[in-house]
């Protein structure tokens, strides 16, 4: 975050709110700014902290997990957790239906979304973003074209798009991450087509242009910093969109396989059990929630402290 | 206005072709050929496979086949179903009533929710109500409505047991189908019982589908009456001595319409994908649970006329919302 943020001097004029003199001080002071407002939203800090604590599970699973996610326990199906009849502190939140450790499972599942959500965004948002540089910078037939390749991504529904193209890619947690991907990324090319427009005519462009800056450079070096703002908040939002849509993949038979302990291909596996064992249920759902919950919660308090004008009154 | 009405017309067209493209080319870049797809695992004889070759245009030049499926989706020929045989485009009408009717009742919910939940939060700006709606529109927003399905169906019908689990109409009950609309027919019919089994079957489903429309139109209408408010015609109104049911009712609500409709109309892509994985939970008949069911058996005929279709619904939605938009709206027009 740091370093992104901090290239937004480099532009100068048109977004720096700092008077020019203390620019050189401000350099560091960039993040402190941005993590001033932030800090004013609790909700977001909340969702900041909780975030860190799934990252920390994912990264630590195999220390943390008290046993393997595919490991079965004949001895132990369908266990209920600690604190109801039947249920043993091994088991803290009980077992599926073929004797796995639920909690072992939710703590490696935290793993495959953050790895969703991350190979997503960035496949996405690179993408979208080069498209709407192009898109922005050469106007004209080329921009038009893009446009409308866009814009019939966007008439299909995102999880139908997404459902169709595992239909032809087969069904595998790559390629469902490849078509969310693909889904998500007229968005990006959409925000980085408005805000390059929006930047093109101001006078920084132009005197960096008259100073002889290369298409490429201007492209890159003087206006893309200017338009990250939005692009990191839509980065946030569809960090939770492409949990969401993987897990409803997963759901539905179409994204990661079994025995693979991905949040919705757990929920698949223990629709059966709806009525009889509500802990293989209720938990990887909550686990899914709360995870979403706290990355929107963190966008909305990203795009409060980073894009005023987006601000929800 | 005219001129409006074109131009918004004119992006309607090439839309309409690339989407065309798109549910013409799934078929063929699925691995294998279409003809194989169709013979599946047992196979055949050269001399059959050239003949349905031959029967279904695929040796002619590509741009011929696409050709003549547009011609034939403008005619309402959307091919024949791998499975059932039937032709694709009477499959998709048959089933469309029950998405139709899901969707409607889905989204009165969350109008009838929304609405009042975000005019209250705009009201009450910082205050206890706001909090807790917006908190609560936050986690309705973030929801996995699949699993948000299961623990209803947990609690509602199976601890409680006042709802069905899945279906549309408990099988005690028979009826002609007259126009698709299970709410109508059962009431049509005048069975006893039959409407309200209907309307237990629609209850959960409609729950399901209409969260997540809900938290948006919540936050959507907070937003929008907060912008009203702060205009000085609502202070005006505020200074002349007005009742503020009257000012937030009439005055503010009114205007804060304007882009609440805009984002009604956004919702039915999401409408449409809520109805793939409700109808699947729910066993509920209508195209999303076809579609999922056509992607497991490899009726791939099905799924490319579902995708074109359900393409099409939310382009003409979409249209629609804007040339109503441009009605309302007069600085729309003039762009």
């Amino acid at each position: 975050m740091n370093t992104v943020l901090n290239t937004n001097e480099g532009a100068g004029g048109g977004s720096a709110d700092d008077g020019a003199d203390d620019a050189a001080q401000a350099r560091p002071g960039r993040f402190r700014e941005f993590w001033r407002y932030f800090r004013e939203n609790r909700g977001a800090v909340a969702g900041l902290c909780v975030f860190v604590f799934f990252i920390g599970l994912a990264v630590f699973a195999d220390v943390v997990a008290p046993h393997s996610p595919i490991a079965q326990d004949r001895g132990a199906f369908l266990q209920p957790p600690f604190w109801q009849d039947g249920g043993t502190t091994e088991y803290l939140l009980g077992t599926d239906a073929l004797g796995r450790d639920l909690l072992s499972r939710l703590i490696h599942g935290a793993r495959y979304s953050f790895f969703i959500g991350v190979v997503v965004v960035v496949i996405a948002a690179t993408s979208g973003v080069l498209l709407g540089l192009i898109a922005g910078f050469a106007g004209g037939r080329t921009d038009t074209l893009i446009m409308r390749l866009m814009d019939i991504l966007l008439a299909f529904p995102s999880l139908l798009l997404a459902l169709v193209m595992v239909a032809i890619l087969g069904p595998s947690l790559v390629n469902a991450m490849i078509a969310i991907a693909i889904v998500l990324q007229p968005h990006y090319v959409r925000l980085t087509r408005a805000s390059v427009l929006g930047e093109l005519p101001k006078d920084y462009v132009t005197s960096a242009r008259v100073a002889g800056a290369g298409t490429l450079r201007l492209m890159f070096v003087t206006v893309l910093p200017n338009c990250l703002a939005p692009i990191i908040v839509q980065a946030a939002l569809s960090f939770s969109t492409a949990i969401l849509d993987a897990a409803a993949l997963g759901f539905l038979g179409l994204g990661a396989q079994p025995p693979t302990p991905e949040w919705g291909t757990m929920l698949a596996d223990s629709r059966e059990f709806v009525l009889r064992a509500w802990w293989v249920v209720t938990l990887p759902g909550l686990a899914i929630l709360i995870n979403v919950v706290a990355i929107n919660l963190m966008g909305d308090g990203l795009r409060d402290a980073l894009d005023p004008k987006l601000k929800r009154s | 206005m005219f001129g409006y009405l074109l131009r918004r017309l004119g992006t309607f067209v090439p839309t309409f072709i690339g989407v065309s493209l798109v549910s013409f080319l799934f078929i063929r870049l699925l691995p294998g050929d279409p003809i194989m797809l169709m013979a599946g695992e047992r196979g055949m004889s050269d001399e059959r496979y050239s003949a349905l070759l031959t029967q279904f245009g695929y040796d002619q030049p590509i741009y011929l086949q696409y050709w003549d499926y547009v011609v034939g989706i403008l005619q309402g020929d959307l091919g024949v179903s791998f499975k059932t045989k039937r032709p694709v485009w009477d499959e998709f009408f048959a089933l469309f009533p029950a998405t139709l009717e899901l969707s409607v009742c889905a989204m009165a919910f969350a109008l009838l929710l929304g609405l009042p939940a975000g005019i209250v939060a705009a009201v009450n700006r910082g205050k206890w109500p706001d909090q807790l709606l917006m908190s609560t529109a936050l986690v309705g927003y973030s929801m996995p409505i699949f699993w948000w399905a299961l623990l209803l169906i947990i609690y509602f019908s199976g601890v409680l047991g006042w709802t069905p689990v899945s279906g549309r109409m408990s099988l005690q009950y028979f009826f002609p189908s007259g126009t698709g609309f299970m709410l109508i027919d059962s009431l049509v019919s005048g069975q006893k019982g039959a409407f309200s089994s209907a309307v237990q079957h629609l209850i959960l489903p409609t729950i399901v589908l209409g969260t997540i429309p809900l938290a948006v139109i919540a936050r959507q209408t907070r937003s929008a009456m907060l912008e009203v408010l702060g205009e000085d015609y609502v202070r005006t109104a505020r200074a002349k001595g007005l009742s503020s049911l009257r000012i937030n009712g009439l005055h503010a609500l009114r205007n804060a319409m304007i882009p609440v409709i805009t984002v009604i109309g956004l919702q039915v892509g999401t409408l449409m994908a809520g109805a793939i994985l409700t109808e699947t939970i729910f066993s509920w008949p209508g195209i999303g649970k076809w579609i999922v069911d056509a992607i497991g058996s490899r009726d791939y005929t099905t799924v490319q006329g579902g995708l074109l279709m359900i393409a099409l619904i939310v382009m003409v939605v979409n249209l629609f919302v804007d040339i109503t938009y441009g009605f309302i709206n007069p600085k729309i027009r003039a762009r």
